[in-house]
């Protein structure tokens, strides 16, 4: 009996020097998006703001890809009959990599990551959607203000659940049936590029990046962005893609005045 | 007491119970785990609508329960039947150990996967298959007491083997590196082979060093198919054979370091059942 005991003490200690280790480090797995969290971002605080659109300065820009473009893989959605239904003349393809007929990249979230005054600026009252569709999200990367509504919706005949994986925001995890209302939810911290996934459909992926400020865009289908409406000042202008990270330059802008910044992702 | 019937049956208790955990490596391997986002009902009703992940965490829940009735069933029956009273224990130990998994489970769930619930739940799976193994050799070797370690080795073995479950379950989660598990490999390796080469009992011995090996390929093939389907669309069916077969064979070389460790009883002189 002593021995038994002496046995489940060694399996014990050995439980507890994993979670030791479990909670003093850990690693990411190659295909993990950068994230950052608060990283240079303007602390909330004094008088609420809202970007001055007449006599605010203007930064413009677009991410050029530089390097052959990557094959966009196609996604096997034969686990559910809707989604195989829906992709059956036009197969599905992955969104980590979308490179336009210009040259440019899609899918690149761009904000001031540092330089702006230490103010409160006003939430939009108006949602962000995110809509669940042919299996795959709508918009793939999407950003909108800390505290401001994220409307999910599922357009699609079929259940989904929708799962973000912050790591400062609360995360969660929700199923929504066709034809149920729109859920909303709000992240009321800042945290880039957060993962979002459907475990029903495990090729759904997505980003959302939440911003304490509204100075922030997403590049569409011509590669470019405009952030506007930025009180005069030097800023640092960051992009971020889920695969080729970050670069960020430092833009400095006048009132009224249109400044570009453009990037160039190596490929 | 003629308890053939009674043997049979722990044995289909263990044979489920190591399903049950091959079903939780596919739930896991197809990131699945949370696409029933309710517990313990799915989607609000018993049967949820069976359709992408949802089938394997579903049959994942149906074999758990299936599993819990049966280790009740084992402890009730090993209880009217079973003279000694720390296999009935174990029976007890084996109940208590898959309620408390159930649990686990289902706070994952709830609580939308904190690491270290997701893998306590990966490494007490372990422990519940090592019980229900452990009735299975208690019968099988006719104990008639508690084992007697008379060599510590089996039991290193088995010690490094569990530790290895743990370290794999941290490494899927993301709450360690991948050199952590690779440098326990090589420990458990080399404590199985020392316990392999200190047993008089060939085919256990054989059947553990055979898995410990099998285990270290499937391991390497595991990572492997990881790095070259990192470009693609995630999981890939190769990743997700190879992960889930590296699980299960983990378990098997678990369980066959526990017969190993109760073998020495046997072996060393340890008193047995007439």
């Amino acid at each position: 009996m002593k021995r038994f005991w002496i046995g489940s003490g060694l399996v014990s200690a050995l439980v507890a020097t994993a979670f030791t280790l479990a909670s003093c480090g850990g690693s990411s797995t190659p295909t993990e998006a950068p994230k950052s969290a608060d990283a240079g971002a303007p602390p909330a605080g004094g008088p609420a703001a809202t970007p001055d659109m007449d006599n605010g300065g203007t930064i413009t820009g677009k991410v050029t890809f530089d390097g052959t473009p990557p094959k966009m893989a196609t996604l096997d959605t034969s686990a559910n009959p809707v989604c195989a239904k829906a992709h059956a003349t036009s197969p599905l393809k992955a969104e980590e990599v979308v490179v336009n007929p210009n040259g440019t990249l899609k899918n690149v979230f761009v904000w001031v990551s540092a330089g702006l005054p230490d103010k409160t600026w006003q939430v939009p009252t108006t949602a962000v959607t995110i809509d669940q569709n042919g299996c795959q999200y709508k918009p793939h990367v999407i950003a909108l203000m800390a505290g401001q509504n994220l409307e999910i919706k599922n357009s699609d005949p079929t259940n989904h659940n929708i799962h973000p994986q912050p790591t400062v925001n609360q995360d969660f995890n929700e199923s929504q049936a066709p034809g149920t209302a729109p859920i909303d939810k709000t992240f009321p911290r800042q945290e880039i590029m957060i993962p979002v996934k459907c475990n029903v459909h495990n090729w759904m992926r997505s980003y959302i990046s939440v911003v304490s400020h509204p100075f922030f865009a997403v590049t569409s289908d011509d590669g470019t962005y405009t952030i506007k409406g930025l009180p005069p000042g030097t800023y640092t202008i960051e992009i971020v893609h889920e695969k080729y990270g970050k670069q960020d330059q430092q833009v400095t802008v006048g009132a009224k005045e249109s400044k570009t910044a453009d990037f160039t992702v190596k490929g | 007491m003629d308890n053939s019937r009674l043997h049979r049956f722990t044995v289909v208790v263990a044979v489920c119970t190591f399903l049950l955990v091959v079903a939780g490596s596919l739930v896991t391997s197809n990131d699945a785990a949370l696409s029933v986002p309710d517990w313990p009902l799915s989607y609000g009703r018993l049967v949820p609508p069976l359709e992408g992940g949802i089938r394997y965490e579903f049959a994942h829940r149906v074999m758990a329960a299936l599993v819990a009735v049966l280790t009740i069933v084992l402890a009730v029956w090993l209880e009217r039947a079973e003279p000694r009273r720390w296999m009935r224990r174990l029976g007890w130990a084996a109940v208590g150990a898959v309620l408390l998994q159930a649990g686990l489970g289902g706070a994952a769930v709830r609580l939308v996967t904190p690491k270290t619930l997701t893998i306590a739940h990966a490494c007490l799976a372990e422990i519940c298959f090592g019980l229900v193994v452990a009735v299975v050799a208690g019968q099988t070797m006719q104990l008639a007491e508690i084992p007697r370690i008379s060599d510590p080795a089996p039991l290193m073995a088995a010690v490094a083997l569990f530790g290895q479950a743990i370290l794999g379950a941290m490494v899927r989660y993301g709450a360690a590196g991948v050199g952590f598990h690779i440098i326990g490999a090589a420990i458990a390796t080399i404590l199985v082979m020392w316990a392999g080469l200190r047993i008089p009992l060939r085919r256990p011995a054989l059947a553990l060093l055979t898995l410990t090996f099998s285990q270290v390929f499937l391991g390497l093939g595991a990572y492997m198919a990881r790095v070259v389907n990192v470009t693609m669309p995630q999981p890939m069916p190769l990743t997700v054979a190879f992960t889930s077969a590296h699980v299960a064979v983990g378990s098997l070389a678990f369980g066959a370091a526990i017969v190993l460790t109760m073998a020495p009883a046997v072996a060393h002189g340890g008193v047995a059942l007439a």
